[in-house]
């Protein structure tokens, strides 16, 4: 009895840190909002994480992109060579990649590359005191560091949406038309026929929800850290992991609605 | 002579550590206190309930008349207008060069022309014995360079009060001696009224016009050098002698 006790007594415990948690990343989100308007906009310090966040992912938002593509023409036309539809390849892909793998594996690269750094640079100035100082030196925190971060994420990852979009068909592309020989006419014309304009914007107002997740995530972890070292590292593992579960969670139900 | 910092009952709990337990301090204006006490004793926490980085449970600080305990962040920023800080490991932006972070209040606070603040921020760094490291980055400083980066920082603005989090921690005797010095001169030449936490007994009565010793939560002695070197107050007797007997316990 005093085990279930224990293991309810810990399931509640933990339940009610996650609500609590929750609550702070949303009390964090209203304040970004409410600084977000107020002048003046630190422009420098937002192109500044436009470029860490979107220009220099660029490169492995590209590979992950192409690959998928490529990966997707090959396995779909495995499976659409089993009843001779091998022309629907092409729109197999672009509808994947427009719909879910582009917006999903642009904001889980970003996650990896540019959330976790967010978090420890966020949580190494929290431990060394230099958010402290900004306080002192009457600059608001949440405007000088996390309101660029999240201008940029909720920006930027959309943008490499469309470049992962773009490479993915073009690695479709290549793997369908030059190596699996399907003739190229039919495969572009399937992707027009099918894939809609909305399926596009949807995927970017998803990317768009993505980079917001990130960013906020990624910020609301480094700001909480304490610790010393240890603490930076275990913040940053935090931020990625509940960054990238509440990705796929979401993901899941912006599908729903929009689709 | 006014006090310009008032400190009436400050109470902290951090969890079931009861760090502050009615703490009761004035501090003069225009001269150097020192607050002194054994390592984790509080005396950071005190200081950073003076410029309100942390709350207190109970208890109220006065800056100049006005209570900070209660105020709203607009309120609050204009009274942190008064105050610079030196933080424990000088706290300089990483991101930034040197020139960068003593610019930094200037920038944010006024609507000072790039040159003016070019001429104040090379100012501020002669102030404290450095010409010419404006571009450096603050990964590139020593920790005495470091320390007196952030001195300049802290003075940057001009503020009434600064506040010193352990200056002299971590560096090497001729090293102590020199921030002491800046101290005792940017406490003369700016005519400021600093805040010093240090268990660096030497450095205690060298820069101190006025010394407290925090002990369990609470001020146990208040008074200038003199009075503290000649008190009969068993904590200070061992805390001054570094006698590892008496009411201070090793934890």
């Amino acid at each position: 009895m005093n085990k279930v006790s224990t293991a309810i007594d810990n399931l509640g415990r933990t339940v009610l840190q996650n609500v609590e948690e929750m609550g702070k990343i949303l009390l964090l989100f209203i304040s970004v909002l409410s600084w977000m308007v107020r002048p003046p906009l630190k422009l420098r310090n937002i192109f500044k994480q436009m470029e860490f966040v979107g220009v220099k992912s660029i490169f492995v938002v590209v590979l992950t992109g192409t690959f998928t593509g490529m990966v997707m023409a090959l396995q779909g036309y495995y499976g659409f060579r089993m009843f001779s539809a091998e022309s629907l390849v092409g729109s197999t892909v672009a509808l994947g990649m427009t719909r879910e793998l582009g917006p999903v594996l642009t904001s889980l690269m970003v996650t990896a590359r540019a959330g976790s750094a967010m978090a420890a640079e966020l949580g190494t100035m929290q431990v060394t005191e230099q958010i402290d100082a900004l306080h002192v030196m009457a600059a608001n925190p949440v405007k000088h560091l996390i309101v660029p971060r999240v201008i940029a994420g909720v920006v930027m990852v959309p943008v490499l949406t469309i470049v992962s979009d773009f490479v993915g068909i073009l690695g479709g592309y290549f793997v369908g038309v030059v190596i699996l020989n399907i003739n190229s006419g039919i495969f572009v014309k399937n992707i027009t026929r099918i894939v809609d304009l909305d399926d596009i914007y949807n995927g970017l107002i998803k990317a768009a929800v993505f980079g917001l997740i990130l960013s906020l995530i990624g910020c609301y972890k480094g700001f909480n850290t304490t610790g010393g070292a240890e603490g930076v590292g275990k913040a940053t593992t935090e931020a990625v992991v509940l960054a990238s579960v509440s990705i796929l969670v979401s993901d899941y139900f912006l599908t729903a609605i929009m689709f | 002579m006014t006090n310009i910092i008032k400190i009436a009952d400050l109470h902290k709990s951090f969890g079931e550590q009861k760090v502050l337990d009615g703490v009761n301090l004035e501090i003069e204006e225009g001269k150097t206190t020192v607050i002194i006490g054994r390592s984790g004793g509080g005396k950071s926490v005190l200081l950073k309930h003076v410029i309100r980085l942390l709350k207190p449970d109970s208890g109220h600080v006065f800056i100049d008349g006005t209570d900070i305990t209660g105020l709203n962040d607009k309120d609050l920023n204009e009274i942190r207008k008064k105050f610079g800080m030196l933080f424990q490991e000088a706290a300089l932006f990483d991101s930034m060069t040197v020139g960068g972070n003593v610019a930094f209040p200037l920038k944010e606070q006024t609507k000072l022309k790039d040159s003016e603040i070019k001429e104040i921020v090379a100012d501020r760094l002669k102030a404290v014995g450095l010409i010419g490291v404006e571009d450096k980055m603050p990964s590139e400083l020593s920790g005495g360079m470091k320390k007196r980066v952030g001195l300049a920082r802290a003075i940057a603005m001009h503020p009434q009060i600064v506040l010193f989090d352990e200056p002299t921690t971590g560096l090497d005797p001729i090293m102590t001696e020199a921030i002491n010095d800046l101290i005792i001169d940017t406490q003369k030449n700016f005519n400021l009224t600093s805040v010093v936490i240090s268990h660096d007994v030497e450095s205690i009565f060298k820069v101190g016009h006025k010394i407290a010793m925090l002990h369990e939560g609470k001020i146990v002695e208040y008074g200038t050098p003199e009075e503290i070197r000649g008190s009969k107050n068993p904590v200070l007797v061992q805390f001054l002698s570094g006698n590892t007997e008496g009411p201070i316990k090793i934890i």
